[in-house]
């Protein structure tokens, strides 16, 4: 590639930052300015919209409710898909489609429709089972599988898993000792797209708890928009910049530290692509 | 590795008894029958599909067997977990686990046998000085060679101190020169182990060189089991004959326990054939040629096509007419010879098998 080439790819390329950055930036930036505003036209600055986060009542609830949340649909998710994932690879690779097709079908199902059917099943349990915010969890699962199973799967893909499970099986290891010891630690970047994915999508899910009638962070963020627009805009800031670098994250922490294999490369690449892509989603259409 | 068995212990039998394994609609193992004898090197030889691998897996437990019995030591081990087999393994793909150096590798069987970590520093030490890897024990997979990857993966295989060591087809990614090499090491490693060893292969020069005895499989059966002398030279069916080595399929008449081949007479390996016409299975080596005497046209008279340069020897395709020849010589042999080249053809009167059926050319 000639110097000037090269030079005018780095201007592009450069050009483009600045665009996606400015649109990115532009709009959480605006909040910001809102959320500083005074009472009155000619009010100064203040920051007491973001100190009466801590002081609204309910907001923290709120907040460590959909963290809470966030960390049990990982863990929950990771729990199902990865051990069913690896299982159906090894031993019913017929089936994989089959789980595909099944893993994705909520992208296709609007939330509304989904919340519809959960609506039966969350009853049953508020009356028999639990109260608690945190049976959301269960449906925000199935919330989240397609785009667990989507960066899982990219991990997956990478691993040579018949050989690496059959070689430790040979050497005495059991399958919790596989899937602990020999998978799991070879797709952590894998792991972790599907974790923050979940984390990303949780906390910004509104639908789902709105009409369950439970109050997460973002129907807490609503309801604190009736009476202080400010402090509303402020949360919504606080848990965009939490989501954003979460995602910020899962672009630089899993990278292996040593040179890596064109395989592994892909799949990392892989991996980054979805978990953007299923990030902003899930931000914006749930 | 030591005498008293550091690294194993003295080789147990092995016994494969009746073993079927079907995939739907075909039969990948049809009641194979095998032993090995303690401290054995079996090599299992044949193409692609025919069952060899799936009789190692079997044997390893990383398969179910649909009838039939696994005999280690005596003990029926069918329905035993590949986990508590006890068989160390290594396989065709590269399988350290990426994520751990080279010792860390060799010491996770030992883990899982829960061995002390002192005891445990040691045995890795020790089967990766086997292997002659001890300076690369602190490295990951992808800062290692194809080659030093498969020696760990033998010394991981052998640190756990196995009843049986499973090869599967382990130097076929390989290139030709470290493949050579690898294989001549396992060949000690295992001797000096004296561990009972079932190595898959479709290469019959591996199987050739490596093996105590080879067995060749087609179609889920065992054709041949026997020494690789006895299997090369005499084959016990022209499948054999055709896969191990090369063979010129020349037409014949049996007479009496011997094969009439275009005017010589070459004993039978198998006599009591039936008389008439045949395809007898003739070694390239077998067949040597002349450029001085009688040059006359004849029945065994005939032109050089080509001459294959193979290093020592070399091997030459002689256009008989109605057929062509391959003959193997030493290089030195097959200076003179060049296409165009008259010779006469002379057969070695070694014993041969014949096939009933329309003869072809040559087979590789």
């Amino acid at each position: 590639m000639s110097r000037s080439r090269r030079r005018n790819l780095q201007i592009f390329r450069f050009a483009v930052f600045v665009v996606m950055g400015a649109f990115f930036l532009g709009p959480i930036g605006a909040m910001f300015e809102f959320s500083t505003r005074g009472n009155s036209v000619n009010a100064p600055r203040t920051l007491s919209a973001w100190t009466a986060i801590g002081t609204t009542p309910g907001l923290g609830d709120a907040i460590i409710a959909s963290l809470e949340l966030a960390a049990i649909t990982s863990v929950m998710m990771l729990v199902l898909v990865l051990p069913t994932m690896v299982w159906v690879r090894l031993r019913l690779p017929q089936l994989n489609r089959v789980i595909e097709f099944i893993c994705l079908m909520p992208l296709t199902v609007p939330a509304i429709a989904l919340v519809v059917g959960f609506r039966p099943i969350y009853i049953w349990i508020n009356i028999n089972v639990t109260d608690s915010i945190l049976a959301l969890s269960l449906s925000y699962v199935i919330l989240v599988l397609p785009y667990s199973y989507r960066a899982l799967d990219a991990g997956l893909a990478a691993l040579d898993l018949k050989t690496l499970t059959e070689a430790a099986r040979s050497l005495g290891a059991g399958w919790g000792t596989v899937m602990l010891r020999v998978i799991v630690p070879n797709m952590p970047s894998a792991i972790l797209n599907a974790s923050l994915l979940s984390v990303a999508l949780v906390l910004g899910e509104y639908t789902f708890a709105n009409l369950l009638n439970f109050e997460n962070l973002q129907v807490a963020i609503a309801y604190v928009g009736l009476t202080s627009a400010g402090t509303s805009v402020a949360v919504a800031v606080a848990s965009l910049v939490f989501a954003f670098a979460l995602l910020l994250i899962l672009s630089f922490v899993g990278r292996p530290p040593v040179p890596v294999s064109k395989a592994d490369e892909a799949d990392l690449q892989t991996g980054r692509m979805v978990s953007l892509s299923g990030g902003l989603i899930g931000r914006t259409g749930r | 590795m030591t005498a008293d068995g550091s690294a194993g212990r003295s080789g147990v039998e092995v016994r494969l008894e009746d073993l079927t394994r079907k995939y739907a609609t075909t039969t990948a193992l049809d009641r194979l029958t095998l032993t090995l004898a303690p401290g054995e090197l079996v090599a299992l030889l044949g193409p692609s599909g025919c069952g060899k691998t799936t009789a190692l897996r079997l044997l390893a437990g990383l398969e179910e067997a649909d009838s039939g019995r696994v005999v280690i030591d005596g003990e029926d081990v069918t329905n035993v977990p590949a986990n508590r087999r006890n068989i160390g393994m290594v396989f065709q793909a590269y399988s350290l686990f990426p994520h751990m150096t080279a010792r860390k590798n060799v010491e996770f069987g030992l883990q899982m046998q829960h061995v002390g970590p002192a005891e445990r520093r040691d045995r890795a030490t020790e089967v990766l000085d086997l292997v002659g890897l001890s300076m690369h024990a602190n490295k990951f997979a992808h800062q290692m060679s194809g080659g030093q990857q498969q020696r760990v993966a033998l010394a991981r295989a052998l640190a756990i101190r196995p009843r049986v060591l499973l090869l599967d087809e382990p130097l076929s990614a390989l290139d030709a020169k470290v493949r050579a090499r690898l294989r001549d090491e396992i060949r000690r490693v295992q001797m000096e182990v004296g561990i009972t060893t079932l190595f898959v292969t479709h290469d019959q020069e591996e199987a050739l060189a490596i093996a105590d005895r080879v067995g060749v499989m087609q179609s889920g059966h065992l054709e041949q089991l026997g020494p690789p002398t006895e299997v090369y030279s005499r084959p016990a069916t022209p499948f054999v004959a055709d896969f191990v080595g090369l063979t010129n399929r020349i037409k014949g008449v049996v007479r009496d326990g011997s094969v009439d081949v275009r005017g010589e007479s070459i004993p039978l390996v198998h006599p009591d054939v039936e008389d008439g016409p045949a395809t007898a299975l003739i070694r390239p080596e077998a067949v040597s040629l002349a450029t001085n005497g009688d040059l006359a046209d004849g029945p065994l008279v005939g032109t050089v096509i080509a001459v294959a340069f193979l290093g020592a020897t070399s091997r030459v395709t002689v256009d008989l007419g109605d057929t062509t020849v391959l003959a193997q010589m030493p290089t030195s042999a097959a200076t003179l010879l060049k296409a165009g080249t008259k010779v006469r053809l002379a057969m070695r009167t070694d014993p041969v098998l014949v096939q009933r059926e329309e003869p072809a050319t040559t087979t590789p």
